[in-house]
Parts: C-alpha cells; sequence; structure tokens
C-alpha cells in the first residue's frame, strides 16, 4: 500500500519544462534521497511534494488524501537555510511549532508553560538544552540545523522533506548530523524525503536513491525537455540488492 | 599605505569628530567680530555670548503678560503634532506595508498607487489641507502623514518581500494562518526596520511641521521663528534652530538606542 502516490507529474514554467512523467510510490517510514545534477529539477520536485507549487499535471497524494494545495501540517521541511525564525530564541522556536497553529499563534498562561516544558524535553534530546534561552543566530550551522529538523518534527508532519540539509555543513559536523537523523528516525518512524548533491549521503542514509536526469535532449531547445526519474536504487543492506530475498520465500531457502 | 586603509585612533577620531563643529563655530564668531566691531549695534550675526544670554532668558523667563515661558509652549505645542503625525504614519505605513508585502491581491490593488502618490509633493498638498481641514491642529498633522507615510510604507512592503520565502514557508508547515504569519513571523522582523524608516523619515516630518507652522499657526518652534524674523531677531532665532536640531537628534538617538534595546536578535545577527 503506497503511502505517499505521486501520479504522471508534469511542471515547466512558461514552455520551460522542469520535470515531466515524474511516477513514485512511497510506502510509510521509507526514507528517499533525491540526487541529479544542479537544474535537474530535484528541488522543484521537492517543492511539489511541499505543495509550494501546484504540478502543471498529474496529482501528489499522502495516504490516499485530496492533493494539497498550498504547504500544511501534514508536510514538514527543512531548507539548507532559513529554517528557524531567527528572531525567537531556541526554546520560542520549538513552541513555535505547537502553537502557531492556533487561532492566535500564540500560548498563554498553563499552556505555555506546558508547552515550554515539552520544548524543554525535545531540546533535551536534540541536544541543544543549554542553548534554550538563544537566539539562533549565536547557534553553529550544525545546531541551527538540529533546532530545524527538531522543530519541523514536533508539528508532528506525516512527512519530512529534507532540500539539502546539511550542504552548508563541514564534514564533521555532516557525518554527526547524520546519526542523529538516523537516531531520530528510528525513533519517528518517519518517511523521508532529503534532496542532496552528496550521493554518499544518499546512499548512507537513504533506502531507496532517486536519480533526476533528462532522458531526452534537444541541443536545439534545450528547455524542450524535463527530467524525470531515471534511476530508482534500492540503498538498503549497503547498496547490495536482493539480500533478504529469501525470507520473503522461506521454503527456497537453504537449510 | 593607501588612504582607504588609513584609520584614525580612538584620540584622533574624536578630535575629527569635533572639527566641523568647532570649525563652523569658529567661522561663525570671527564673522560675527568683525560686523559687530563695523557697527556694534549690527543684528545679523549676534556675538555667541548674546546668543547664550538670549537662550538662557527664552528657557526660564516667562512672557511678560501670561508668566507662560514661550519656548516650552512651543516645543510642546511642536512635538504634539510631530508625533501625532509620525505615530499615525508609522500606524498606517505598518499596515499598508504588510498588506503590500504579504498579499498578492494587496500589492496588485495598492504597490503602483502607493508609488505614485509617494511622488506627490507633499508642500503643493498644504494649500488643498488647509481648505479642508482648517487652519488648526489637523491640517499640520495631516501633512506630515501625507508627507511621510509614503516612504515607509514602500519601504516597509520592500521589506516584508525581503523576508527569504523559505521562513514563510516554514511557518506555513507548523500550520500557521496568514494572520499568524503576520503577527508572529512578518511584524517581528518588520518592527525594527520601522524604526529605521522612522528614523530616515524624522528629517523629512520635521521640515513639514516647521513649513506648516510657518504658514499658519498660533504656537510652535517654526512659527516663532517667522513670527521674530520681522524683527530680525537673529538670537532668537539662532537659539530655537539650535534646539531644533537638539531635539531632533535626541529623538533619533532615542529611537537608536531602543532598537537596540528591544530586538537582540539583531545585534546578535550581525
Amino acid at each position: 500500500m503506497s503511502f505517499v502516490q505521486v501520479t504522471d507529474v508534469w511542471q515547466h514554467y512558461g514552455r520551460r519544462s522542469i520535470i515531466e512523467r515524474v511516477n513514485l510510490d512511497v510506502t510509510e517510514g521509507e526514507f528517499v534521497s533525491i540526487v541529479g545534477a544542479s537544474g535537474c529539477g530535484k528541488s522543484t520536485f521537492l517543492r511539489l511534494l511541499l505543495a509550494d507549487e501546484t504540478p502543471s499535471r498529474g496529482e501528489i497524494r499522502i495516504d490516499g488524501g485530496e492533493p494539497a494545495r498550498e504547504p500544511g501540517r501534514e508536510r514538514g521541511v527543512v531548507f539548507q537555510k532559513y529554517s528557524v525564525f531567527p528572531h525567537m530564541t531556541v526554546r520560542d522556536n520549538i513552541v513555535a511549532a505547537e502553537s502557531f497553529s492556533g487561532g492566535l499563534g500564540r500560548f498563554f498562561g498553563s499552556k505555555l508553560r506546558a508547552a515550554r516544558e515539552r520544548a524543554d524535553e525535545t531540546l533535551d534530546r536534540i541536544g541543544l538544552a543549554h542553548v534554550a534561552g538563544n537566539y539562533p543566530a549565536t547557534l553553529s550551522g550544525g545546531m541551527q540545523q538540529r533546532l530545524a529538523i527538531g522543530q519541523a518534527l514536533t508539528a508532528r508532519p506525516r512527512i519530512l522533506l529534507l532540500d539539502e540539509p546539511f550542504g552548508a555543513l563541514d564534514p564533521g559536523t555532516r557525518i554527526a548530523m547524520h546519526d542523529f537523523l538516523t537516531d531520530l528516525r528510528a525513533e519517528t518512524k518517519m518517511t523521508v524525503f532529503m534532496v542532496t548533491h552528496d550521493l554518499s549521503e544518499g546512499f548512507k542514509l537513504g533506502d531507496r536513491v532517486l536519480v533526476f536526469d533528462k532522458p531526452r535532449w534537444d541541443p536545439h531547445a534545450p528547455e524542450a525537455f524535463g527530467a524525470t526519474i531515471t534511476y530508482d536504487f534500492d540503498a538498503r543492506d549497503a547498496g547490495v540488492p536482493f539480500q533478504h530475498i529469501l525470507d520473503q520465500y522461506p521454503s527456497l531457502a537453504a537449510h | 599605505m593607501r588612504l582607504i586603509n588609513r584609520r584614525p585612533d580612538r584620540p584622533a577620531a574624536v578630535f575629527l569628530a569635533a572639527l566641523p563643529f568647532a570649525a563652523v563655530f569658529i567661522a561663525y564668531w570671527i564673522g560675527s567680530e568683525i560686523r559687530l566691531s563695523a557697527n556694534p549695534s549690527d543684528k545679523l550675526l549676534p556675538a555667541p555670548e548674546t546668543i547664550a544670554a538670549t537662550a538662557r532668558q527664552l528657557f526660564t523667563e516667562g512672557d511678560r503678560r501670561t508668566g507662560e515661558i514661550l519656548l516650552w509652549s512651543d516645543t510642546w505645542a511642536s512635538l504634539r503634532r510631530l508625533g501625532a503625525g509620525v505615530g499615525i504614519a508609522a500606524a498606517l505605513a505598518t499596515s499598508l506595508g504588510v498588506l503590500i508585502g504579504m498579499l498578492p491581491y494587496a500589492r496588485r490593488t495598492l504597490s503602483d498607487f502607493v508609488a505614485v502618490l509617494s511622488m506627490v509633493p507633499p508642500l503643493a498638498l498644504l494649500p488643498i489641507l488647509f481648505i479642508v481641514f482648517g487652519l488648526g491642529e489637523t491640517s499640520k498633522v495631516v501633512l506630515i502623514v501625507v508627507g511621510i507615510t509614503p516612504f515607509i510604507t514602500r519601504d516597509l512592503s520592500q521589506r516584508v518581500l525581503d523576508i527569504p520565502h523559505e521562513e514563510i514557508v516554514k511557518a506555513q508547515t507548523l500550520g500557521a494562518s496568514t494572520a499568524v504569519i503576520a503577527m508572529r513571523v512578518v511584524l517581528p522582523k518588520i518592527i525594527p526596520r520601522l524604526i529605521q524608516s522612522v528614523r530616515l523619515s524624522l528629517g523629512a516630518a520635521w521640515l513639514f511641521l516647521i513649513a506648516a507652522e510657518a504658514v499658519a499657526a498660533d504656537a510652535g518652534l517654526g512659527y516663532r521663528i517667522f513670527l521674530v524674523r520681522r524683527y530680525l531677531a537673529m538670537d532668537i532665532i539662532l537659539t530655537y534652530v539650535i534646539w531644533i536640531t537638539l531635539l531632533a537628534f535626541l529623538i533619533d538617538w532615542a529611537l537608536k538606542a531602543t532598537s537596540r534595546a528591544a530586538f537582540p536578535w539583531l545585534e546578535e545577527g550581525l
């Protein structure tokens, strides 16, 4: 049963085709890495998943629901930059994930105190408790991205979208963030889509790696055709497929 | 070493900052000396001592008839008009700026209109304002509002548009409605800019205030200056001009200090 269903999605801006004929079925809890060259439409595809843009053709459904027309609480997102609110403290950024969906966007009194306590627990878990009262600008890049992921998950989305989340981090921090994300995922069983430039990162974290590329290319009209999914790798078991195929057919297994 | 890489150290910096003030003062002093030595009753460039004496008298001695100290009542009358005008302009410009910056429909409707409106020379409207609102307080306040609102509106709407799209999307994924995004994301981010903008438009606000008071008023700093002009009372005029400059400087400084104290996240972001 597919959880996220992408059916025949095309996107073009004017005469410029960005992506075409994208079909995809993702089961709940899968981690999908999306890789490809610059300008191949992988970020556009993420924006379509986010419902920040509506596809020119086709539709994207989550759990069989109606195709969304604007971003909402179903979809959590972390961008490479600008993913947290710079004018709120670290703690208030987490509280905002709960309070923004209310009519006033703000908690008062006992509700605020309870939300702050929950935020402190979250911060404890993601290792930011010691900077709860600081503003994000004082945090390192890795800490800001950890905060952004924590904030996105606090809103309890159905799917989490990551747009090159570790692209601006140094290699050491990036590896620490991989472990952080792997742990969080084991805890939450979240369905994740991650756009990345880094192939090894895509294979390390993903269950599936999708490659976006242009299968058709007209040198006289480079914008005529869009990109689509050209490869769909199984990245589980360190990228070596069919390691556990016999588990599905116990009668065939050698004893 | 290149000129662009030479920097004054601290004492030199203080000296350089004071230099133009001292130069203007000394130039005035010499000019005044020359004129007064030729004609001791010259009124055009009164000696600094005379100005100081007049200033002391203006600040402390009441009017012979009413006992009211005119300088203070003038200051109060002018500051009230300025405060009302700038306050209304700031509130109006913030609402318009947020609407234009956030809502595509409002942007299409109002953006060009505000751009055209900001080209109307406000002082040319002054006669119309006097006709429509009479010679009282309203027309002066309205002149300030009309004069500075378009500028602040354009500045703020641009600043709203400059907020990274990612932040707006992020707020939406947290379930925020348009109103919540306006209250919790957009407004807090542009209030510091509003203070900046008000600081920049205070000069224009003072200009409109003095102009309106010069034409028709019965109290106010601008009114007094233009009144005593008839008697060539340069000592009073200069005292008022220095006082207005000082007031403008203090207001500017207070706004800057408020901005620093109220928005610590801005400082840390720099």
